[in-house]
């Protein structure tokens, strides 16, 4: 089956590795027999809802940012749209922030969000920096770790009643307060945490071949297991760096 | 004042009394063993009196020159030094402790220096530079390193615009003009040298991933590149705006690259043309080379002596250092972020790529805590003729994954953490007479050398000359 993901400014937001997520994404899709497909989608790209199962948003520096949130932004009624007819998405870092209503910089500009997820982001002055560990429950009653690394000067608020992706075990999170990190609204993801955060978190990126396979098929797909051991043992030492060592006020 | 009471007055310790006192803790260092006594000294100096530091740099005759650079400190000011050596008794960080601490011991160990030679930590520049009040400053690169310590390279870019302005009118500044936010800096300051390559047969037609940037500095359009060498430096312009490279003062134009092994090229200067052949390898070196050779010229070198300083290099402190164990070699390329690694990786594959790698990767504050920048390393052209991949250091498991989603089979990968035994298995593949290539990080580095070094295959660090 052939997976088709949209690559949200590729060239712009990629600043933490992203290019090791795609590349979890691909091998993974491929080791089942699937096929991904990633098209860019830059400035001045045309979004067609249904066209691609899944959407992906890296990381960018402030400049990479405001160069372009407005355009990002004035793709969010059809992502929306997209989303809505049952298409994934993963934002991470930059992207994450992008995906909310706006984001408010230190001088108190705001750039405008695509509105994917129910969030907004201030910028604060002291950076969040370091290992990160959580707790998801994505599904209830699996309750599974994510390990990565956080650098943000962006305070993250959820909506009331908004989802977080999950409970920050150790490190910062959303806004070093909530213990809340991440966000979750049905399929579509948006985190801190890079690393990059899928090849050491492999059942999540599982988890998103299988939204997209079920956006492109119809019912959910059961992926066969692979071995994981490598990705288990980078798994575990991230998470005793995230425990020893890992961001708090 | 009443009776009894005593004024308190603290009294400042002389300078020579501090100098004294902070060199004997050097010693100090290397007895227990805590390592080469390259940054205690200075620490102790600067909780002393952080003012010792301008005052022992302004007992030097000839002043000091800075060198920084995300890429290419250690060997720029190593070239540099090589190019001076012969009349100049230089103060200088050789073994790369490039904070204001490291800076400072290499003050208090060189008694009798007449100028400074100092590389120094990108962040670490405006406060070095105010300190030192340099009379001559090279700034190479920046690209994206360690962004968990440095934050943003803009910010970084911002900084470092702030000590081109404030340096002293007469101190000359030598910026790299193929790299954006570098060359930019020479607009404000006329009289500055501009270096950068000729040579468009050895540009790549698209840019790198590692590249960063890539935005016109003045509009944000996205420049057109004529010619990228190395991640985002090149001759580009924006067609937009108009900004474009500034014109070169020094430059290196038919570059011959030779593998692994060397690299030559015509250095060309406002005095005069020479054929330059360096023992080292890569484009990256030439960059350096260059770096050195304008910073040489502003301290007063001659065409001639800048040539045969650069001849007469070799190699640089874990950077391209081949050391002999027993019958067969350990060749040592750093690795420290995307931009460096790829230099590393394309001058391999040019020697032709190698069967068995040992690659380490450490996480300490000195390699940077975010090991994310592996994912933007181009390792992938290695993967071709690559049998087996140790993959070292406490991030192991990582770099493993590195390789395994880039392709390479993960029966041809080895973890193991432990420096001393990927060293041991890697050493044990080989067969006698061959070489080992190692790709470590910077702490993993100093492991790597230290076991070679306690096996009695090199000497420690800070018993090597300059």
């Amino acid at each position: 089956m052939k997976i088709v993901v949209g690559h949200l400014f590729p060239d712009y937001l990629n600043i933490y590795a992203d290019r090791g997520n795609m590349a979890v994404l691909d091998r993974r899709a491929a080791w089942r027999g699937h096929e991904l497909e990633v098209r860019p989608l830059g400035p001045g790209a045309e979004i067609r809802p249904g066209e691609h199962d899944l959407y992906y948003v890296g990381g960018g520096q402030d400049r990479e940012q405001e160069l372009i949130a407005p355009a990002l932004a004035a793709m969010g009624d059809a992502l929306r749209e997209a989303v809505a007819g049952g298409a994934a998405a993963l934002a991470v870092c930059g992207g994450y922030q992008l995906l909310g209503r706006f984001y408010r910089d230190q001088s108190g500009d705001e750039l405008p969000g695509a509105r994917l997820l129910p969030l907004h982001t201030v910028a604060g002055k002291q950076r969040m920096i370091g290992d990160v560990l959580l707790e998801c429950e994505l599904e209830p009653g699996k309750k599974r770790t994510l390990a990565g690394f956080e650098n943000h000067a962006g305070r993250t608020h959820l909506d009331d009643g908004a989802e977080p992706l999950g409970r920050v075990l150790a490190g910062f999170g959303n806004d070093g307060a909530s213990g809340h990190e991440g966000c979750r609204a049905g399929r579509v993801i948006g985190t801190y945490l890079h690393g990059p955060l899928l090849p050491r978190n492999p059942w999540l990126a599982d988890w998103l071949l299988s939204q997209a396979l079920a956006h492109r098929t119809g019912e959910l797909p059961k992926l066969e297991p692979l071995p994981d051991e490598l990705e288990a043992e980078a798994h575990a030492v991230s998470a005793a760096r995230a425990r020893s060592r890992g961001g708090r006020y | 004042m009443s009776r009894g009471s005593v004024p308190v007055v603290r009294l400042p310790l002389p300078l020579s009394a501090e100098i004294l006192l902070a060199r004997g803790t050097a010693g100090l260092s290397r007895v227990l063993g805590t390592g080469g006594g390259t940054t205690v000294p200075g620490k102790l100096l600067w909780k002393l009196d952080p003012g010792a530091v301008d005052r022992l740099a302004a007992r030097l005759p000839h002043g000091s020159a800075l060198v920084s650079a995300t890429n290419g400190k250690t060997t720029t000011a190593a070239m540099v030094a090589r190019i001076l050596g012969p009349s100049r008794r230089l103060a200088h960080n050789h073994s790369g402790a490039n904070l204001v601490s490291g800076v400072a011991s290499a003050l208090l160990a060189a008694r009798d220096a007449d100028l400074g030679l100092f590389e120094v930590d990108e962040a670490a520049l405006p406060e070095v530079a105010r300190r030192l009040r340099p009379r001559a400053l090279s700034l190479g690169n920046l690209f994206r390193d360690q962004l968990d310590r440095y934050g943003e390279l803009e910010l970084l870019a911002e900084r470092w615009r702030e000590t081109a302005r404030e340096l002293p009118p007469e101190a000359t500044l030598v910026v790299n003009g193929d790299d954006p936010q570098v060359g930019d800096l020479a607009r404000e300051r006329p009289g500055s040298t501009v270096f950068g390559l000729d040579d468009p047969r050895h540009a790549s037609t698209e840019l790198q991933h590692a590249a960063d940037s890539k935005w016109c500095v003045r509009c944000g359009t996205p420049y057109a590149y004529s010619a990228a060498y190395i991640g985002h430096l090149g001759d580009y312009r924006c067609e937009a705006c108009g900004h474009r490279r500034p014109p070169l003062d020094v430059l290196a134009r038919a570059i011959e690259l030779n593998g692994l092994e060397s690299v030559s090229f015509e250095l060309v200067t406002p005095e005069g043309t020479r054929r330059v052949d360096l023992a080292v390898p890569g484009l990256y070196n030439v960059y350096n080379a260059l770096a050195a050779a304008s910073l040489a010229r502003a301290l007063g070198s001659s065409v001639d002596s800048i040539q045969a300083g650069l001849q007469g290099f070799s190699a640089a402190f874990g950077r391209f250092e081949r050391i002999a164990i027993g019958d067969r070699s350990l060749l040592v390329l750093l690795i420290k972020n995307p931009a460096g690694a790829n230099e590393v990786v394309r001058t391999l594959v040019a020697g032709g790529a190698p069967r068995l790698l040992l690659v380490a990767l450490n996480d300490e504050i000195a390699d940077g805590r975010d090991v994310s920048w592996i994912w933007d390393v181009d390792f992938e052209p290695l993967l071709e003729g690559l049998d087996r991949l140790i993959a070292g250091g406490e991030r192991a498991a990582e770099l493993a994954l590195r390789f395994k989603y880039a392709g390479l089979p993960a029966d041809a990968i080895e973890v193991i953490p432990s420096l001393e035994e990927g060293l041991d298995r890697a050493l044990a593949l080989m067969s006698p007479g061959s070489e080992l290539v190692a790709l470590p990080t910077y702490t993993a580095m100093l492991g790597l050398r230290d076991l070679v070094g306690r096996r009695g295959f090199v000497k420690p660090y800070w018993e090597e000359a300059a």
